[in-house]
């Protein structure tokens, strides 16, 4: 088992001609995802390494029997882009699209009340579950298949904890990245929910940034329903306030979202918060350690 | 991206908003020429910077004759003023607003804002006109009130109605109240605003509703289609480095310390700055080089960091996903060389092309030290500033 993707998935590349889109197709066809098809409006009928490309997503769903699809079309287009996968009754679509215009993030958001799609992303390195689907711009190497599951608002932290993991002998369940802006599809306590009712995971490294208040509410939420050991760590804790620290949502603004407010509510919500980043690692295994957890996670 | 009062005021104007007469001026001749201009019985002379707190810095007079607005332009033009949102150094004062006073009844605030927990837009106002709201949500949450807007019907008459009774708008300025709230939603949703904040709001003798400061900040991601909103960046109100950043789509932010960064992704960056800092370092700054960073980038981000004179080593970080570890190597070295690179380097790759990457750094014969992990890299690059 495993978290929203798995061995069965079939995937769309929304914007599969653009450079950065081709050079990660070819990348998760390597690591084994099935891609069936891509999309770019006006070069429906070729393709490319392969892979049929479409006008348009329905056509492609109508014609690959796609559940997923991934986005890498350009910011001023990508918010269409998302309407469009959850037009076409997608499980499931994953905006890589960085710089997306926040206004434009809030109508889709509101489109998307209530239809079938879940959106992760934007501005997210994709999810993963090891040596059944890759989806996004993760290297697939350092993932382990295994045990742990992650979530994280950051792409490269995400690849740090998945890396400490992975050279502990293990493994990952999944790892969803949610993305660093200040709206997005899928936020912690989704994820965090998919990870405890997953028979597969039984331990979460959950890694967010200062800026808003996500991970108090995620830090809530495990201490009133999670049955399963969360550790956590919050980057950011020497920026300035005021400042947008290369996300858009990373900013402190008004005193709200520090990153000390964060760990304070973490800790006090049962939640282990690594005290750098190099220690995610060690501080998950501290704790499956103390309960008992540890051999049921490494990895054989 | 943030602009000035005046130019916030005249968008507002735009859209129908009521905002006091006033022009902008350079110099004292074009001060005391727009007074002349507006012929009102007194006259506001304020400091144009981009930032709050200039009344009690001196950066606001009000003058009751022409020659009052002569010395006061002469006296605040060319000043620096210290306000706490300016920092110690403070910001010199280039551009006056001048504009005509008005007979101020009640004064309140109406701001509007992303909230993120339910990402919609969301309109605040209260009774606490003049004061900082942060301020009054500590002391006194109670006075603030907000609606939250849809945004397929966008801010609704009922909405800005039962605010403006809220925060009790006197009965006969309430429909000006009500028309001031939907306009100022329209200039944040067609001109893609971060923050729009009016504060004070006031009421006037004669019944009127006047936006007496406006702060109006925008969506950096959204100045592709606000091509008129881009022309207003004051690049002498920003970090000479940060500009230049910006023109190669680099995320710089400078702080005080004296170990340079160059990492990809903006939670790592701060992740690494935070590492220095564990370890009893200080960091000079945040750079994030971003996931299509070519080596001419590299080069660039390169150069900036070298450009403070506080730096006196530099720590590369990278962990490639989208990135790819030999473009980062790659900018190194042709960097390296390009500047003539004295002072200690260390070098933590890893992801995508990691291989092709160390390569390039070892067959560059250049004086690299290189860490396996951040924690590593941290502790060497803080030895090596020691």
């Amino acid at each position: 088992m495993s978290v929203y993707i798995d061995k069965n998935t079939k995937v769309i590349v929304q914007g599969i001609t653009g450079s950065t889109a081709l050079f990660h197709t070819k990348q998760m066809i390597e690591y084994g995802t099935q891609i069936v098809g891509g999309v770019t409006p006006g070069k429906g009928g070729t393709e490319v390494e392969g892979i049929p490309v479409f006008n348009t997503v329905s056509e492609a769903v109508e014609k690959t029997g796609a559940n997923a699809s991934v986005i890498y079309v350009p910011a001023p287009f990508a918010a269409d882009a998302i309407l469009e996968a959850t037009d076409a009754e997608l499980d499931l679509a994953i905006c890589i699209t960085e710089h997306i215009p926040v206004l434009d993030m809030v109508k889709v958001k509101r489109y998307m009340e209530g239809k079938k799609t879940r959106l992760v992303g934007p501005n997210c390195p994709g999810v993963i579950t090891p040596d059944e689907c890759k989806i996004g711009i993760m290297p697939g190497y350092i993932h382990k298949k295994g045990h742990v599951g992650v979530v994280s608002r950051s792409g490269t932290l995400t690849y740090e904890a998945v890396h400490q993991l992975s050279e502990a002998g293990i493994g990952q369940s999944t790892a969803v990245g949610i993305g660093g802006d200040p709206v997005n599809g899928t936020d912690f306590i989704d994820v965090l929910k998919a990870f405890n009712e997953d028979p597969d995971t039984e331990a979460v490294i959950m890694i967010g940034e200062i800026g808003g208040t996500a991970e108090e509410e995620a830090a809530e939420w495990v201490k009133a329903n999670m049955s399963k050991p969360v550790v956590g760590f919050i980057g950011g804790r020497t920026a300035p306030p005021g400042k947008r620290m290369g996300h858009a949502g990373a900013i402190i603004s008004g005193g709200k979202g520090t990153a000390d407010e964060k760990i304070r509510v973490m800790n006090e919500c049962g939640i282990q918060v690594a005290e750098t980043p190099s220690v995610m690692g060690e501080t998950l295994i501290q704790v499956l350690k103390d309960q008992d957890l540890l051999d049921k996670c490494k990895t054989h | 991206m943030n602009i000035h009062e005046y130019q916030g005021k005249e968008i507002m104007r735009d859209f129908g908003v009521s905002v006091p007469n006033g022009h902008v001026a350079y110099t004292v001749d074009e001060a005391v020429e727009a007074a002349k201009k507006l012929g009102s019985d007194v006259t506001v002379v304020k400091a144009q910077i981009h930032a709050g707190g200039r009344g009690k810095a001196g950066g606001v007079k009000i003058a009751k004759n022409l020659d009052e607005v002569r010395t006061y332009a002469d006296e605040i033009l060319g000043k620096t003023l210290v306000t706490h949102q300016t920092g110690p150094e403070g910001k010199e004062v280039k551009r006056l607003l001048i504009e005509e006073g008005c007979d101020i009844k009640s004064e309140y605030y109406v701001g509007l804002v992303l909230d993120r927990a339910t990402s919609r837009v969301t309109m605040m106002a209260s009774e606490e006109g003049g004061t900082e709201i942060e301020e009054v949500a500590e002391k006194t949450p109670e006075k603030i009130f907000k609606e939250v807007i849809d945004p397929v019907t966008g801010l609704t008459p009922f909405q800005a109605r039962r605010l403006a009774f809220n925060i009790n708008i006197p009965k006969e300025s309430l429909g000006k109240a009500v028309k001031f709230m939907l306009g100022l939603y329209e200039v944040f949703v067609q001109k893609d605003c971060s923050v729009a904040e009016i504060n004070p709001l006031v009421t006037t003798g004669d019944g009127g509703v006047l936006a007496l400061d406006s702060k109006l900040n925008f969506d950096d991601n959204a100045l592709f289609r606000q091509k008129d909103i881009a022309e207003l960046r004051d690049l002498e109100e920003e970090d000479p480095k940060e500009v230049e950043a910006s023109k190669y789509d680099l995320s710089y932010i400078a702080l005080d310390g004296n170990i340079g960064c160059m990492v990809n992704g903006a939670g790592l960056a701060m992740a690494t700055m935070d590492t220095i800092k564990h370890y009893n370092g200080d960091p000079a700054n945040f750079l994030d080089v971003g996931g299509g960073a070519t080596t001419e980038k590299v080069t660039e981000a390169f150069k900036i960091i070298l450009s403070d004179d506080n730096v006196k080593g530099i720590f590369v970080n990278i962990f490639g996903g989208i990135m790819k570890c030999d473009v980062i190597a790659e900018g190194v070295v042709e960097a390296t060389k390009q500047i003539g690179l004295t002072l200690p380097l260390v070098v933590r790759l890893e992801g995508t092309n990691v291989d092709d990457g160390k390569k390039i750094l070892d067959d560059s014969g250049l004086n690299i030290t290189s860490a396996d992990s951040m924690a590593e890299g941290a502790q060497k690059i803080v030895e090596l500033v020691k």
